[in-house]
């Protein structure tokens, strides 16, 4: 069984985001990227699985800019054993992502999709419902243990109230948790050997897919701040500030 | 035009969510539907028709709407979809598990977790971990929206709406429910509980969770949450996690007990109108949005609130 990952290159998780004077985005310039953490976690799920012998390839996907090229690099260094990079400028949304994975997926086979439950640039958490929803296939989000059947997948999700275990008929589509794995640091020779490793490019167009984006972005603003208080010595000062002053006891 | 709101519910129950995602529904302008759907699902429609303002409450009752599993319950919103001109959902994890599929097979670009309408096209919503807010304007012909609870205020009881079975649709029989670990706990749900305490990895292990932050929960009436470097360490369960991509909360008065105060955590709480902060490291980055901040060992400090706050009569 074949297994894609589709990884999304984002700004690095402890950079500290800017939002532009103008209103006109976030600062990118000189920022950080890396491998969005979610995807980290699905491309460290398929390479297990290939190791335990449930899967026979990984292939890592990647929809952006050139530079996109470095995290499927990233992913190939792990483990994967091939890349994808499918090239689009500006912001490409969960639905088009999803269209282009779609096209992407008929080619390729796989027999399992696994990617991030959330890209934590534009926090959608959508990507992977709706590729499971344009092919017709079962999903199983927020995965925290991933077990290969018999033509199923048993998924066991992180919900509201604890944990589910649903049962997918395959192929399907997995999305990732934080606490399904921890995802391998590349090696020094592994990361020399990725260097060989193919990325075959396409475009959007290759597999027909509009990418014009749905919703347009009037503007972007820095969220309401919140000022630092005060310290307080005691408990005892504590309590009677939150009953006294602030009135939440 | 219509909103179709899916309700949340578990166990049979209304979720507390629903109350909240009326108010943003209703900010759109046009009358709301609310749609139960479920297993012996009666008491929860019963209760969703009498929020205030609901046109209609709409029934799936029947056994593959159980557990709301994504792709019947997807495929029930879809049969409806023609009639409506938006479909909102809480940002449960029930509902981000149904409405992105709903969208895709509607071919629109959903709207994730708002926090303001603006207008019935125009919203605004957090990105990264809520350190910027988006404006986004949605030319879809039927917008998907999911709402982040605790930026809306809930909508009062007080309405007596028609309650309406509908046809089930067709069973995509792609994934079956096998069993589930549901933590049963007389104490509040940690995204509408009014004080929660939440510790984090300073609380060492699992066992100092019940002996330290438990007794003043207690005291409190609050829900216990953690940080996500607690939840991975296995000293709190997943469902406690508060941050970017766990709970997101609002409460009236928010304890941080040992938790640092990574971004990815300040996105979760920094929108509760009291936050206290119990670390330490006089340093943390949890003190920059706390409004009291006491810097203390936990194991003494904690044992200490929970006498004080007897004394008060908590």
């Amino acid at each position: 069984m074949k297994i894609i990952v589709p990884a999304k290159r984002v700004v690095d998780y402890n950079v500290k985001v800017r939002v532009k004077a103008d209103g006109s985005g976030v600062e990118l310039t000189n920022v950080k990227m890396s491998m969005n953490p979610f995807d980290e976690i699905a491309i460290e799920e398929a390479l297990r699985l290939k190791e335990a012998g449930k899967a026979t390839e990984v292939v890592v996907v990647s929809i952006g800019p050139a530079q996109a090229s470095e995290t499927i690099r990233t992913g190939l260094a792990m483990g994967a054993d091939r890349g994808i990079l499918v090239k689009a400028d500006g912001i490409v949304e969960p639905l088009a992502v999803a269209k282009i994975l779609k096209g992407v997926i008929e080619a390729e086979q796989p027999g399992l999709v696994i990617l991030g439950k959330q890209a934590i640039d534009d926090d959608s958490n959508q990507t992977g419902q709706m590729l499971a929803a344009l092919l017709g296939w079962s999903q199983g989000t927020f995965a925290s243990k991933v077990v290969i059947g018999d033509g199923t997948v048993d998924v066991t999700r992180e919900v509201d109230g604890g944990l589910q275990t649903v049962a997918l008929k395959l192929p399907a589509v997995v999305t990732t948790d934080l606490r399904l794995n921890e995802p391998r640091y590349a090696s020094l020779p592994n990361i020399m050997k990725a260097k060989k490793k193919p990325i075959d490019e396409k475009t959007a167009a290759d597999y027909g897919v509009d990418i014009a984006p749905r919703l347009k972005v009037l503007k972007t603003s820095e969220p309401a701040g919140r000022k630092a208080g005060v310290k307080v010595k005691t408990v005892a000062e504590l309590v009677a500030k939150l009953k006294d002053e602030a009135g939440v006891l | 035009m219509t909103t179709l709101l899916l309700a949340d519910i578990s166990k049979g129950a209304l979720g507390d969510s629903v109350a909240k995602v009326l108010t943003a529904a209703q900010a759109l302008g046009e009358p709301v539907n609310v749609l139960v759907a479920g297993k012996d699902c009666k008491a929860a429609a019963e209760a969703a028709a009498k929020l205030d303002g609901v046109a209609k409450v709409l029934v799936a009752d029947d056994a593959i709407y159980d557990h709301q599993l994504a792709e019947p319950v997807a495929a029930l919103i879809v049969s409806l979809a023609s009639g409506y001109s938006a479909i909102v959902s809480g940002a449960t994890t029930s509902a981000k598990n149904i409405m992105p599929r709903v969208a895709a097979l509607l071919d629109v670009m959903q709207i994730s977790e708002i926090i303001k309408v603006v207008s019935p096209d125009t919203f605004e919503r957090p990105i990264y971990a809520g350190n910027a807010i988006q404006t986004v304007q949605s030319s879809d012909r039927i917008k998907v929206i999911t709402v982040r609870t605790a930026a809306f205020a809930a909508t009062g009881a007080g309405g007596q709406a028609p309650i309406e079975p509908v046809a089930k649709a067709a069973d995509p029989a792609l994934s079956t429910f096998k069993d589930e670990a549901v933590a049963s706990s007389d104490r509040p749900e940690l995204t509408s509980a009014k004080i929660i305490i939440s510790g984090g990895r300073a609380m060492q292990n699992a066992e100092n969770f019940k002996t330290y932050i438990e007794p003043v929960a207690d005291k409190l009436g609050a829900a216990m949450g953690a940080s996500r470097a607690a939840v991975d360490a296995g000293y709190a369960p997943n469902d406690w996690q508060v941050g970017q991509t766990g709970k997101i909360v609002a409460p009236q008065l928010y304890i941080a007990v040992g938790i640092s105060g990574a971004i990815q955590h300040l996105a979760g709480m920094k929108d509760s109108k009291v936050i206290v902060a119990i670390n330490k490291d006089e340093d943390a980055p949890i003190f920059q949005v706390a409004d009291y901040g006491l810097v203390a060992d936990l194991f003494t400090a904690l044992p200490e609130l929970a006498e004080e706050l007897g004394k008060i009569g908590r």
